[in-house]
């Protein structure tokens, strides 16, 4: 296991990457990029294992990682530069014309680290389950992880997917929810209520961990819990708790950081309360 | 003469059945999966045989194309089942981002399209799926006339890389086109030469194009009939070609006038040689229920319809 203060260094990175990603386009989702940062940088740099240089897009041998809620594209995009699937400074295109970097993920560019396009919600968890599925029929024991959003549940395919992946015992899979309970209208619980979002998966079939997100040990430690209970015949839902804005004072505790970009005062304001721990791109 | 003796009455449906049980037994990375809906897709002989690469889905279309999205990843080569109105229009989406825009090996394969599906009345008889499809960037879209051409078609597109979406239906029509043939993606078949009209047919309407040709020699009409099998990439220039030599062209398909091979084929000759066009074609309507040879009648897509469209088509030319 990676040591969890280089994973804490490297997260504070992306958090700078984010807010001058998304200042720099003036458009883009930096409050649920920053509450995703721990776990984007716990899986890139310690769980999945791959290989930076040599992404395919079949990804066979692989842990594969999906991102349903495109949007957060932003801290997935650092994620990936800071590991190695592109240079740095393409993080300067974000948003741009001609760019690799789309607002919300894509292939079509052939951007390396993307293996299906998200940001129209509620699909990513088939995805999941389908390339989970191949990887059954091929043999690997590799695991297929997807995270998902909170207001994402909301969608009816999720609970398609989720009800497919039981029945099928797809039990290579391990999803995750980022729970901030912020969605752009407002909090979660006044837009569409989950209710107990436990429950729901547990009685869809699926077991369920529950996890803070913003904390790095235990984000490892959950994970590889995880880990342990995949091959049972259970998919597995981590529920994560985050808060939206993470790390930078005035973004959290509101949902009105979900799609907004700082101003140059803003974006001062917050790259004060983040390390520059590797260098800004 | 007759251009055809149709022999046998069969389903395209069952060319598609036909077609995917082959591709089992040759093609390993081959996989299916079906909505609820395998004995009306044909789709049991593959699930059979095939039980670890046949996905049962329930009744779940918007999980199917994701979940066929995902098994690509990997190689599979994924085989969709269900209902034309429910693998386009319901799912649009979810196709246009997780297969088309995302560039996968995914084939759409689509049953009971159009008014031949018949009593189930129209919120089942979709008629805008070849235009929704069309529209999709990276999308393929086939539309069969036969048996043995569907089953064809199904064999080929397991050999295309990138999304296809294949339609066909549900009731039995004359079996002509050859058992053994080879189906080309994107290559016109050209029934019959012709020197006063062509008339450009897809799906069941080939076939009334094929009897609309005896009445219309009887007439002193000579008409070139052109299968377009395959709606895009469209075959242009062999309409092109024909229409240089013909002078005017009828479209007839089982699908809207609106966004279907007839505006395709407009286009087509609006860009490199406009000529007089007259549409075999459901005009902005919804069906209803009856019996296939019922509702073809009174939508307006039948043999008696090409002919007068024809008719009308060479009168313009004049």
């Amino acid at each position: 296991m990676a040591d969890s203060k280089e994973l804490k260094q490297i997260a504070s990175q992306v958090r700078r990457d984010i807010v001058r990603m998304v200042h720099s386009a003036q458009s883009g989702h930096p409050g649920g990029s920053l509450g995703c940062a721990d776990l984007f940088v716990a899986l890139y740099f310690d769980i999945l294992k791959n290989d930076p240089k040599n992404f395919t897009l079949d990804g066979k041998d692989e842990n594969l990682f999906f991102l349903s809620n495109g949007h957060i594209s932003p801290v997935w995009y650092s994620t990936l530069a800071r590991k190695g699937f592109f240079e740095l400074s393409e993080l300067k295109t974000f948003r741009q014309l001609d760019s690799r970097l789309q607002g919300h993920p894509a292939t079509e560019e052939g951007l390396p680290g993307i293996r299906v396009a998200s940001g129209s919600l509620g699909q990513g968890l088939s995805v999941a389950a389908g390339a989970a599925l191949t990887k059954k029929l091929n043999g690997e024991d590799k695991l297929v992880y997807v995270l998902m959003g909170d207001g994402e549940q909301q969608e009816g395919q999720v609970w398609e997917a989720a009800m497919f992946a039981a029945h099928k015992k797809i039990d290579n899979i391990i999803g995750f929810i980022d729970w901030n309970n912020r969605q752009i209208d407002g909090d979660v619980t006044d837009v569409l209520d989950l209710k107990d979002l436990r429950a729901k998966y547990e009685s869809f079939g699926w077991e369920v961990l529950e996890m803070d997100g913003n904390n790095m040990d235990m984000i490892l430690d959950t994970i590889g819990e995880a880990q342990k209970m995949t091959g049972r015949g259970k998919p597995i839902m981590i529920l994560m708790k985050t808060e939206m804005g993470q790390g930078v004072d005035f973004m959290m505790g509101t949902h009105k950081w979900h799609g907004v970009a700082p101003n140059n005062e803003q974006l001062e304001q917050a790259l004060q309360q983040l390390d520059e721990t590797l260098g800004d791109y | 003469m007759k251009l055809f003796e149709a022999k046998d009455q069969k389903d395209t449906r069952s060319g598609f059945g036909a077609g995917l049980s082959e591709l089992g037994e040759t093609n390993e990375n081959v996989v299916a999966l079906c909505a609820d809906l395998t004995g009306s897709l044909k789709m049991n002989a593959f699930a059979d045989a095939h039980p670890d690469r046949f996905f049962q889905m329930g009744i779940s279309e918007a999980n199917m194309m994701g979940v066929a999205a995902g098994l690509t990843i990997g190689g599979k080569i994924p085989f969709t089942g269900t209902f034309a109105n429910f693998s386009t229009g319901r799912v649009y989406d979810q196709i246009r981002q997780s297969i088309a825009y995302s560039g996968k090996n995914v084939k759409i394969c689509a049953s009971h399209a159009g008014l031949t599906l018949g009593e189930d009345g129209a919120t089942h008889q979709i008629l805008e799926d070849l235009g929704l499809m069309k529209m999709l960037p990276h999308m393929t879209v086939i539309n069969p006339c036969d048996y043995n051409q569907t089953k064809a078609a199904t064999i080929a597109i397991a050999e295309h890389e990138g999304p296809v979406y294949l339609r066909f239906g549900r009731p039995k029509m004359p079996v002509f086109t050859a058992e053994d043939q080879k189906f080309e993606i994107g290559k016109a078949w050209k029934i019959k030469d012709g020197k006063d009209v062509t008339i450009i047919a897809t799906g069941h309407l080939v076939w009334k194009a094929v009897e609309a040709e005896e009445a219309l020699k009887e007439k002193g009409i000579d008409a070139e009939i052109i299968n377009i099998h395959t709606i895009k990439p469209l075959d242009e220039k062999a309409i092109i070609d024909s229409v240089k030599k013909t002078g005017c062209v009828v479209t007839a398909e089982e699908h809207q006038m609106n966004g279907g091979l007839g505006e395709s084929v407009s286009g087509t000759l609006m860009r490199h040689f406009p000529v007089p066009q007259e549409f075999v074609a459901v005009n902005d309507s919804f069906g209803e229920s009856g019996k296939p040879h019922e509702l073809m009648a009174k939508y307006g897509i039948d043999t008696p319809n090409v002919i007068e469209a024809t008719l009308k088509a060479v009168e313009r030319k004049k």
